[in-house]
């Protein structure tokens, strides 16, 4: 019986595939799925803890909108770069990365001083846990966005290195995908701190 | 068997020698990539990890069973942790039992069981050559060492361990002022766990990109092996509730070490107010439950699906209700993430959420049920074969009755009233749980230690440490159960000075000693694992004429697991004495068109199939 098993072994083709989606790309959904999993925790411990009262009302400061209008952006500069990279227009998908990439640390930045906003407005990390959450959000997402950021800039260098192309668009693929779900993850957040502030 | 095969086999395995000369002992053994070398790191570690465990549970039994015990000659490795009168520290016990229950849960029964098992079989059963990331395999390893190494190194520091118990809920586990053990022994705790979140969750993402990308052609998903069931929907449990703990134990860091109130609140220390205002200790308990929950069945899926396999094979029958095993399991997966408030009926919860928690829970029940049956209908009338993983497999079964079966009287909120914390609990879930658990990784280890080490274990070493442990395990969980309807609390250091439980004093010593008796059968068992790995004798290519894929890799596999192509899969694993078969098993990389005595009538149209496919392939290529 073995050895039929080797016989048959021996004319067998590799392995087919059994999803199209490449094996990485498939995990950076599922580390997605962990990241929606942990902000998903933090707004329903938001929304639990809000109900039990003793809760400090304020108003989002303003520089939040704009904040969420830039990533927005951002990420349609993204998308920009990769319909680009796939048609090997090498020089709207550098342009298009730069912007990307700055319009990304304008948003960090802007986060920033929206949070000497909410100090202004005395909305302290210490203190009621209204205040603390939203810099607790916020911040959790903004280091996300910094691996983001990260990952921008390794795409942009070798966009610069024209290692991106139509041939080679698994990472591109990646770093579009994983950008749009930060920007939508903050786009959640941000109409989540509107509603429920 | 043909001697051509064994030929061709040893060539295999001297040509993956010579190919493993070339990589350093580093990256063969340290820094290593292979799937099958980080299990084993994983196994190694999980062991070193339940002694250190287990010997705490001995010191707190000692405590427990001999309150006026002098233990003195333990200073040496106790040091202040003894009292002047020499006995265990009040508060030093509660580090230990905190410790345990760490270690044990996530340690030992996570990252040993299914990071063991998961590694090492998945791409093995479903052929592949490696885990979709041997990077990402190899940084889920170092990180879940680093967190073991901040784990262990916080047993030492001056203050002890965290004691918060193994839930580490605030204010205890928040306020330094409330024991030493919530100093930077707690702090130690949190940062090791947000190592091992990170460990769990790259191996998670891991397996699940492996079962569902990398399966072999013919590997379909009603072909897997059950095993990779459980360690699919494992993943998958983990990869959801992980990211709650770590958010849960953000906050609690930033509780403790930053000044926010998120779960402090009016606390008075010493008479003086502290400053924390408007924060919930009940918003804690729910973040942490909804992991807490979901890890139950992160330990006990993977030990399931090793019964689901040892007990298949070694019956010699199919699995009954295959589909029916997966079911339950998909049940198990989506009920353990609504019944997390069953941990919590008596902290306030409203009495409607309690019924409708109680409602769900008890639901569990008909999934469980269902695998227990079938466990027990695929024993019956089998020609069964009593391996030492067979024996731990069936004790296995045992615990799944007996340990749930009180699960469902603490699911009920009533009961749990009387119960809550009691040592009804303890005695519960170190049944279907803890012992449950700890039988699926023993009969794993016993089952694929062939594979992993080429060599066999004992077995006549394998059926005693089998025996005692198991009468061991009842002997101790067993009077646990009397001792907490009785009402005593769970996590007390003494019971002589309640003269209610005076009359506790001879069970607890029984239990003590039972205990005793218990840890001393796993020394047979190391001295089993660590002098086959080296002494044992040789293992045949299939030693228990299984079905499953990697008794078809070379007896030591080495890289790449298979040296030619990956093989092909044409059946399910589990025809086990197929009526009108030669042999009392066909492997699944056996063609349906190659055993025509034995199809039924649908395989019989696949037979077809299969021919058509291979004469037009056949064609092609000519």
């Amino acid at each position: 019986m073995d050895k039929s098993i080797n016989i048959q072994q021996r004319d067998i083709k590799p392995s087919l595939k059994t999803l199209s989606m490449h094996p990485l790309k498939f995990a950076l959904w599922l580390f997605i799925v962990s990241i929606v999993m942990m902000f998903a925790a933090l707004t329903s411990a938001y929304i639990v803890r809000q109900a039990e009262g003793d809760w400090l009302i304020y108003d989002l400061p303003t520089i939040f909108l704009i904040n969420t209008i830039i990533l927005v952006s951002s990420s349609i500069t993204m998308h920009i770069a990769y319909i680009a990279a796939k048609k090997d227009n090498f020089k709207t998908l550098k342009v298009a990365m730069v912007f990307t990439a700055l319009l990304a640390i304008a948003f960090l930045v802007g986060q920033f001083f929206a949070w000497g906003e909410l100090v202004n407005i005395e909305v302290y990390f210490v203190g009621n846990p209204a205040g603390s959450f939203l810099y607790v959000i916020s911040g959790l997402h903004a280091f996300h966005l910094i691996t983001g950021v990260i990952f921008i800039f390794i795409m942009l260098f070798s966009a610069f290195k024209f290692n991106v192309h139509s041939k080679n668009m698994v990472k591109m693929e990646m770093c579009t995908t994983y950008w749009h779900f930060l920007d939508g993850l903050w786009v959640y957040l941000y109409i989540f701190l509107l509603l429920n502030h | 068997m043909s001697t051509a095969t064994e030929v061709n086999i040893s060539h295999e395995v001297h040509h993956d020698e010579h190919h493993d000369h070339e990589q350093s002992f580093i990256s063969k053994y340290i820094f290593t990539m292979d799937h099958k070398m980080i299990g084993k790191q994983f196994l190694v570690t999980g062991i070193v990890w339940g002694v250190v465990g287990v010997l705490m549970s001995v010191l707190f039994r000692i405590q427990l069973g001999f309150p006026e015990a002098n233990l003195e000659w333990l200073r040496p490795l106790l040091g202040g942790w003894l009292t002047e009168a020499g006995k265990i520290d009040p508060e030093f016990y509660l580090a230990l039992v905190t410790m345990h229950g760490t270690i044990m849960v996530f340690f030992v029964l996570t990252a040993g069981l299914s990071g063991t098992f998961s590694n090492y079989l998945i791409p093995l059963q479903i052929g592949a050559r490696d885990m979709a990331s041997g990077f990402m395999n190899m940084l889920s390893y170092w990180f879940f060492f680093l967190s073991s190494v901040i784990m262990m190194s916080s047993i030492f520091i001056e203050t002890g361990p965290a004691a918060g118990g193994w839930v580490v809920y605030p204010p205890l586990s928040a306020l330094p002022q409330a024991i030493a053990g919530s100093g930077l022994g707690m702090t130690m705790w949190l940062v090791a766990m947000v190592f091992f979140i990170v460990s769990m969750l790259l191996g998670g993402i891991n397996y699940i990109t492996t079962v569902i990308n990398l399966r072999t052609e013919g590997m379909s998903f009603t072909r897997l092996p059950l095993t990779i069931w459980s360690f699919f929907l494992t993943a998958v449990i983990g990869l959801l509730s992980f990211p709650v703990l770590f958010a849960a134990a953000l906050l609690l860091v930033l509780d403790r070490s930053f000044g926010t109130s998120f779960y402090l609140s009016d606390i008075y220390i010493g008479g003086e107010a502290l400053p924390n205002m408007g924060g919930s200790p009940i918003l804690y308990q729910h973040l942490f439950w909804f992991l807490g929950h979901p890890e139950v069945y992160i330990v006990l899926l993977p030990a399931l699906g090793i019964t689901s396999e040892v007990i298949a094979t070694n019956s010699r029958k199919p699995i009954f209700g295959y589909r029916a095993m997966i079911g339950s399991m998909l049940g198990i997966t989506v009920l353990s993430f609504v019944v997390w408030a069953h941990h919590m009926f008596v902290s306030g919860l409203n009495p409607f959420l309690g019924s409708v928690f109680m409602f769900l829970t008890l639901i569990i029940a008909v999934p469980s049920a269902v695998k227990v049956f079938n466990y027990l209908t695929t024993l019956w009338k089998g020609n069964i074969i009593f391996t030492p993983a067979t024996l731990f497999s069936i004790g296995l079964v045992s615990f799944f009755i007996s340990g749930g079966l009180t699960g469902i009287f603490l699911g009920n909120s009533v009961i749990d009233i009387q119960l809550h914390d009691t040592y009804f609990v303890v005695a519960h879930f170190h049944l279907v749980m803890g012992s449950l658990s700890i039988f699926g990784l023993l009969a794993g280890v016993y089952h694929w230690f062939p594979k992993m080490f080429g060599r066999m274990m004992d077995e006549k070493l394998g059926y005693i440490h089998f025996w005692m442990t198991f009468i061991g395990v009842y002997l101790i969980f067993f009077p646990m159960h009397y001792i907490g309807i009785a009402g005593f609390p769970r996590r007390y250091y003494s019971w002589t000075n309640f003269d209610a439980f005076s009359s506790y004093t001879d069970l607890n010593m029984f239990v003590s000693i039972a205990a005793f008796v218990t840890v001393a059968a796993q020394l047979i068992f190391l001295f089993n694992f660590f002098y086959s790995m080296y002494r044992g004798k040789r293992a045949p290519q299939n030693p228990w004429r299984s079905n499953t894929l990697e008794w078809t890799t070379p007896i030591e596999p080495g890289h790449g697991n298979w040296p030619g192509e990956l093989p092909k899969v044409y059946r399910w694993p589990y025809d086990y004495s197929k009526p009108g078969a030669a042999d009392d098993y066909i492997p699944q990389t056996v063609p349906l068109s190659s055993t025509p005595e034995s199809n039924l009538d649908h395989e019989q149209e696949l037979a077809k199939q299969e021919k058509l496919a291979n004469t037009a392939h056949a064609k092609k290529q000519f």
